[in-house]
């Protein structure tokens, strides 16, 4: 009998509990996506909770594009307020937030992050990589006498011979990083071209450049790149498994594991926050969150957390984000008023 | 004729019971190469738990200590409002500690060779939001005149790294290295340390307090995934237990033996097969996206884990139904008992124990699942504590098997430490519900 009164004050305490979840609204914003862009979030969080009368936003990671997708499921407030991206988001991805009713959102761009390449502190002495080394070390295929042949090279040695005699291994990040796509262009892309490869293939395919840029950037998929689709503690880890390989980390995630990690200049210019804010360094790119307008004023806190995040204070030089590895954005202030306006894509 | 066959036993085997034959001797080496075989595979599994529990123990015991900074402030009513009045108030905190730390190297007599902005490095990332929580209270306005300001002794936690640099995590030749710390900042932590400024004791803060960014992994804790756990457990006790005792019930006792029951009965078995991520996308589609049940929260978690649990719960309830003997319900049916009667006074007393058990070996599984939770938003940064239970359980909330799969992808190496804490916790937690079950079961268990 008790078990029987049991159930049914459980089933009915429970129908009950969700009819109060259904009257009361959410009281802190939802965060997901990139998990570049996860730390700086967290530290926002915290420092939005501790300052201000808010409840702490709760922030999950899983990468921009699972981020985004989720961003883009639809309004209301079982779905998320903010998307965080290491990338612009993509044409089709607007299409489908619109599909979704997910009208009006707002592009904040938070800072600049670096690509950096590094190898153990005890490794090998990779000390200086040019895009065309990589190109050449990386792609799945390179042109030779007039035809492609599937890329030979298994030793940085046969790259060039200035670098160390070290077997080609390289921990890349996963198609499914924003990080990537900035690896493939600024990277392969511009060593391909600079290597002068691009013409040759050009030559071979009769032209078409489309097509060229993506032979470019085929990478090989025989061991000597490895896809990491996790995060870089998974590639340093990978790493610390393999000490003569290379790894591609973000710029903050290479400044908290100095203590393990040597850095290699790219196109003789080395990785750091000045480097990267003046654009010398190649291998940078932008950090977004988006935000949905329709969600302002019905989540509590949401707008207050955007413009908290691109406070001077917060997101500029000297704040705990550019302490912990975000290249401030010179245009931080333009940022801050179209926050403050609430000025969606659209009105752009 | 007997002739022949006493010849040809002779041939087989000595008559003798003294002397073993070939074939005896055979049969007992075999039998002692398989004691062997057994020994040494309960030695490898023994070896295992050993090397697995010895390098998180020595991994995660570093966690419940912490190094803490102690220092007397002052404070005036005009600072205080001053703090409140600016954005970004636990930064113009940190620079109050700072006017109140030469005082305290003074005191330690090294304030001549170093530099007070030096001696901040040492102190935790949160110095400035704990010194706000207990200055708020002190706030008086207007600023009164005279302006007299309250004091009081803190203790803050020191920084990560200096606390890995007591803990052996940090070393001289690391900090060289490293862009966090320098050598001189460790060389004063001695000193400060030999002065009693900074003190190694044990933190309880590792239990209390919530999740933490990556710029302070001093401040981080488990309170949030301790509730959190302790929420999806209590949702998943109070639904799955009721309903899968009732479902075992009906189909053991009750339930006709037909197609349909056979159906139901492969039904169960294969959902305790199936893969936990399936019972999380399950969450997302029903509970969250149909039933519009907020994300994050350990209402959805329980509900996702009392899926995964309830078949667990009833194949091992059917089994304590069915290792009742016969004869019982017999009896009770004989002096007039109804069949319902039978089942509540007589049947389910003596399946209780076997029922327990499984329930709580279904909740320990439960525990320790992360992959349902990825998908309904668990697997997050949540800072805030949830509120008491009901309106709690749809408050966001973290669990412990996630806040260990958090702390390892963080980039700091603080967090590592942490991680093998947690996972200390949740091995803790753990044991003592696989140890109430074995007691459960030794206390009243019936053997017929």
């Amino acid at each position: 009998m008790s078990v029987f009164k049991t159930t049914a004050t459980t089933l009915a305490a429970l129908a009950a509990t969700t009819a109060v979840a259904a009257a009361q609204s959410r009281e802190q914003v939802q965060v997901a996506g990139s998990s570049t862009v996860l730390p700086y979030a967290s530290i926002v969080a915290e420092a939005f909770a501790e300052n201000t009368d808010f409840a702490a936003p709760v922030v999950q990671s899983g990468g921009s594009s699972a981020g985004l997708r989720q961003f883009c499921e639809g309004a209301g407030e079982n779905t998320i307020d903010i998307a965080n991206a290491s990338r612009p988001i993509s044409e089709s991805e607007i299409e489908t937030c619109r599909a979704n009713g997910v009208d009006g959102i707002i592009e904040v761009r938070i800072g600049y992050d670096g690509i950096v390449f590094a190898s153990q502190i005890d490794g090998p002495e990779f000390t200086a990589f040019e895009p065309e080394q990589w190109y050449h070390a990386l792609a799945a295929q390179l042109p030779q006498d007039g035809e492609m042949v599937d890329n030979p090279n298994a030793n940085w040695t046969d790259v060039d011979d200035t670098l160390p005699d070290a077997e080609i291994l390289t921990f890349i990040p996963g198609t499914n990083h924003g990080t990537r796509e900035v690896f493939n262009e600024n990277v392969i892309l511009a060593g391909c071209e600079a290597s002068g490869a691009m013409e040759q293939i050009l030559e071979i395919n009769g032209g078409d450049e489309e097509a060229a840029e993506v032979t470019c950037m085929d990478i090989r998929s025989d061991g000597s790149a490895v896809e990491i689709q996790g995060d870089y503690t998974e590639t340093l880890n990978r790493m610390n498994q393999n000490p003569d390989s290379v790894g591609v980390f973000g710029l903050a995630f290479y400044e908290n594991n100095t203590g393990s990690l040597k850095v290699a200049t790219m196109g003789g210019v080395e990785p750091n926050t000045e480097t990267i804010a003046s654009g010398e360094y190649p291998v940078s790119r932008p950090l977004f969150f988006y935000v949905k307008k329709p969600h302002i004023g019905v989540i509590p806190g949401l707008k207050e957390y955007a413009m908290f995040f691109v406070s001077d204070e917060v997101a500029g030089p000297g704040g705990p984000l550019a302490q912990y590895g975000l290249v401030p954005d010179p245009e931080l202030a333009q940022t801050r008023e179209k926050v403050e306006n609430e000025t969606t894509m659209s009105d752009e | 004729m007997t002739d022949a066959t006493a010849s040809g036993n002779a041939q087989g085997r000595s008559r003798s019971l003294k002397v073993l034959d070939e074939r005896t001797r055979k049969r007992y080496a075999a039998e002692k190469r398989f004691r062997y075989y057994g020994m040494g595979a309960v030695g490898v599994g023994v070896l295992l738990l050993v090397i697995l529990l010895v390098s998180i123990l020595s991994n995660g015991l570093g966690a419940f200590r912490q190094t803490m900074f102690e220092l007397e402030i002052t404070l005036t009513q005009a600072q205080i409002t001053e703090a409140e009045e600016s954005l970004l108030k636990t930064s113009v905190y940190r620079g109050f500690i700072e006017e109140n730390m030469r005082a305290a190297l003074t005191e330690a007599g090294i304030a001549d060779e170093v530099e007070t902005s030096q001696a901040m490095e040492l102190l935790g990332g949160d110095a400035g939001s704990t010194l706000r929580n207990w200055a708020v209270g002190q706030r008086v306005t207007p600023v009164p005149e005279p302006d007299e300001g309250v004091t009081r002794t803190f203790n803050f936690l020191a920084d990560g790294r200096i606390d890995g640099y007591f803990k052996g995590r940090v070393t001289m030749e690391s900090a060289e290295r490293d862009s966090r710390v320098t050598p001189e900042e460790l060389a004063l932590a001695d000193d400060l340390r030999e002065a009693g400024v900074l003190r190694v004791e044990f933190n309880p803060g590792f239990l209390t307090m919530s999740d933490a960014s990556e710029n302070q992994p001093e401040a981080a804790g488990l309170g949030v995934a301790i509730v959190g756990s302790l929420y999806m457990m209590l949702i998943v006790l109070c639904l799955a237990l009721p309903i899968g005792v009732c479902a075992s019930i009906y189909l053991e006792e009750f339930a006709p033996k037909n197609k349909l029951t056979d159906l139901i009965e492969v039904n169960i078995s294969n959902l305790a097969a199936v893969p936990s991520i399936v019972f999380g996308i399950l969450g997302l589609a029903i509970f969250i996206n149909f039933m519009g049940l907020p994300l994050s929260a350990p209402i959805v978690g329980g509900l996702v884990l009392t899926l995964m649990t309830l078949p667990t719960i009833i194949i091992s309830t059917r089994a304590a139904l069915k290792s009742v003997p016969p004869s019982i319900r017999s009896a009770a049916l004989g002096v007039g008992a109804s069949q319902m009667q039978t089942v509540f006074h007589h049947v389910l007393p003596l399946a209780a124990p076997g029922i327990l058990t499984g329930t709580i070996i279904g909740l320990a599984q439960a525990l320790g699942e992360t992959a349902p939770l990825l998908l309904i938003g668990m697997v997050a940064f949540v800072q805030e504590y949830p509120a008491a239970p009901p309106e709690g359980l749809f408050d966001p909330a973290s669990a412990l098997p996630v806040q260990v799969y958090n702390w390892t992808q963080r980039a700091d190496p603080a967090f590592f430490e942490r991680a093998s804490g947690a996972i200390i916790v949740l091995l803790v937690f753990l044991a003592i519900m696989n140890v109430t079950a074995v007691l459960l079961r030794r206390r009243f268990e019936r053997r017929w």
